[in-house]
């Protein structure tokens, strides 16, 4: 890192950088050495900056023409989709933006588990992370119940509804947290300040997770630790910078078509339903991003477990650095972590569909199964796995790999077995 | 490349499978063609004028939609009225307005700038008269029903016996594709019960096809301007983003590494 030899060339600048050191800044950030085997499940991170922004920017729009007031909140949405000049464009972005950054936020934190990303000395990044993601789905929830259809308030009764289970206090927080006796015009107005403060925490928890970042530098598909600069390295301008850029314009076609062409296929039909207090939907289902946690939620049979086994499956992430007692970061000199890394992928997976199933028969079983295997993972095979597995041997450095064209030094050799 | 493939491939998976899972239906609704879906999906300038004669004609003598203005109708992407037009049918309703400066409520002819009106007063009214069931408002009718406008097509054209043994409380009819099949509304259409200006047939299933196509745009006033800005869009970012995948080559040559 070249920091502190930086001085700016021209005098004015020279004098403002001396007072306030922004240029410095600006030349870590442009020098920053990045090691040059990331591989695109690492453009996430760049994504998902640009999903906040875009949540932030389309949010303030919506916000101006939006109307926390039980009476008037889902016609104001409907104001917004037809009166305001391209107010369904904002909505929609806005709507769909949820979804897309859910998707990169599940494929950021899938990357960070195969490659290891959360271990020493990256533990406070993840953390940090691990907090933003809570922060996101805090964001989320309150968002949905926003527009006032039948979804936003029966969702909101059933959450909220969740810290009754406290033992003694709970109706009383439940009542708190309503502002009243059910939910109502009270909670619609917190909600709406909470939506409109989260997102400006995430920003702030976001430059921290950076920080954090820039001190040990990216982990890397091979998972060793790189010396900066070198020629494993490459300055994150311009490198990084088209190669994000080429990744995250990858990404907006797939928002793009999700906007013009299917904008409320993620969502649920009965949100189009205003709120109705004496009409409680079929099936009360949350957003396709909690499925698999809802999943968890509702196969214990006891509220408050169910409560804390739910709260348990996120929290248990942020001591996942300790309960990984593996050395070795990434997933590609792990064999058998990796089966089990895809096992998980899977139990995900199944989780969440089981999520939007109804909590009867087959269904509960499997959420059943899938939640023990779940905590399983966690709790028993990561800690066990990283004692007893036979890793395979480290190369010396990335650009061993690199050059061989693939950073498993099995494969590169078969590889070039097979050029000759 | 094939790595981006692969991220690609999950990414859009992911997607259809989560849509699947949300969409999940049981009941096969009856098929038609929509003009309106696809990439370039536009609605039938005919069909939804004679979707909004359906609806005013039928519907409305239950239904509200009060989301939506007299301008609407005019308006472009719509049924596309003229101006003229539009006028006419706001005027031909009666809107009440005041107070005026003596403190009393007065009717007068409806303009371009007023709501829909309601066929009753408030919600209460409504029940009422209709057997203590709510007729829905229409305004977002079709977002509002898993099915979308397949649901809407088929529920009006599905009014049946009901099958031998089901019993059937006064008032209520037997519907193949309601929800647990039982339904307030009669059958609102039969053939030729209204007769169209521009001369079409009108048969259950064509009145079906042009209130359904009109209850679609009435929901969704600006899908025609989506898909246009659509189609631009996407095709400004996949050129971008081949423009981008050139010059990251280009610059990513100078080191040895693969990209």
């Amino acid at each position: 890192m070249s920091d502190h030899e930086y001085t700016p060339k021209s005098k004015a600048g020279k004098w403002f950088n001396d007072r306030l050191p922004l240029l410095t800044l600006a030349n870590h950030l442009t020098d920053y050495p990045t090691p040059k085997n990331l591989n695109y499940w690492w453009t996430f991170g760049g994504i998902l900056t640009f999903c906040l922004i875009t949540q932030i920017v389309t949010g303030l729009v919506l916000a101006m023409h939006y109307i926390a007031h039980a009476d008037m909140a889902f016609e104001s949405v409907e104001h917004i989709m037809r009166d305001v000049n391209y107010g369904w464009l904002i909505r929609y972005i806005h709507a769909n933006g949820a979804s897309m950054f859910f998707l990169a936020v599940y494929i950021h934190i899938f990357r960070s588990l195969f490659y290891g990303s959360y271990k020493s000395p990256r533990e406070i990044i993840w953390i940090i992370g691990i907090i933003i993601y809570l922060l996101m789905m805090a964001a989320a929830f309150m968002g949905y119940v926003l527009p006032w259809g039948q979804m936003s308030f029966w969702g909101a009764t059933v959450i909220t509804n969740l810290f009754s289970a406290i033992p003694f206090v709970g109706e009383g927080v439940v009542t708190w947290l309503w502002g009243g006796y059910s939910v109502d015009n009270p909670t619609l107005t917190r909600f709406f300040t909470l939506h409109y403060l989260i997102p400006f925490l995430i920003l702030g928890l976001v430059v921290l997770h950076i920080w954090a970042l820039h001190v040990p530098g990216n982990n890397n598909p091979v998972g060793i630790d790189v010396k900066k600069p070198s020629k494993d390295t490459v300055p994150f301008h311009p490198y990084i910078v088209i190669k994000d850029g080429f990744a995250l314009l990858m990404f907006m076609i797939v928002f793009a078509f999700f906007v013009f062409y299917a904008p409320n296929i993620l969502g649920h039909a009965d949100n189009y339903i205003e709120a109705n207090p004496l009409v409680t939907p079929a099936h009360i289902v949350p957003e396709w991003y909690l499925l698999p946690f809802y999943a968890i939620l509702r196969s214990v049979p006891d509220k408050l477990l169910g409560v804390v086994a739910m709260l348990s499956a996120i929290l248990i992430l942020a001591v996942l650095p300790w309960l990984d007692t593996s050395k070795i970061r990434s997933a590609v000199f792990r064999p058998l972590y990796k089966q089990f890394y895809w096992i998980l992928v899977a139990d995900v997976l199944i989780l969440g569909y089981v999520g939007a199933m109804p909590a009867e028969g087959l269904y509960l079983l499997i959420a059943r199964v899938a939640t023990a295997y779940y905590f399983l993972h966690f709790l028993v095979i990561l800690p066990v796995l990283g004692l007893k597995e036979r890793t395979i041997p480290l190369p010396l450095s990335i650009t061993e790999p690199v050059l061989g064209g693939s950073p498993n030094m099995a494969m590169a050799k078969k590889k070039e077995s097979k050029i000759e | 490349m094939k790595n981006i493939l692969k991220l690609f491939s999950v990414i859009i998976l992911f997607s259809v499978s989560s849509v699947n899972v949300i969409s999940a239906e049981k009941v096969e609704f009856l098929k038609t063609d929509w003009t309106f879906k696809g990439l370039f999906g536009k609605f039938d300038r005919a069909s939804l004028q004679r979707g909004y004669q359906v609806y005013t004609e039928v519907c409305a003598a239950c239904h509200s939609m009060k989301y939506l203005s007299y301008r609407n109708l005019s308006e472009k992407g719509g049924p596309e009225f003229s101006v003229a037009q539009a006028k006419a049918i706001a005027a031909s309703f009666e809107v009440t307005d005041g107070p005026n400066a003596d403190g009393e409520m007065f009717q007068r002819p409806g303009k371009l700038s007023d709501k829909f009106v309601m066929p009753y007063e408030n919600v209460k009214a409504a029940e009422a008269a209709n057997g203590g069931a709510y007729p829905p408002d229409m305004s977002v009718l079709v977002k509002a029903r898993g099915g979308g406008v397949d649901y809407i097509y088929s529920l009006l054209q599905g009014y049946e016996d009901a099958p031998s043994g089901m019993i059937l409380d006064d008032g209520v009819h037997y519907n193949k594709y309601m929800y647990g099949n039982k339904i307030k509304m009669s059958a609102p259409l039969s053939d030729g019960i209204i007769e169209y200006s521009d001369g079409t047939n009108p048969t259950v299933e064509q009145m079906s096809k042009d209130v359904t196509t009109f209850l679609m745009w009435a929901a969704e006033p600006s899908l025609e301007a989506r898909h246009q800005m659509g189609f631009k869009a996407i095709v400004y970012l996949i050129i971008l983003t081949i423009l981008v995948y050139f010059s990251m080559k280009r610059i990513w040559s100078r080191v040895k590494s693969e990209v």
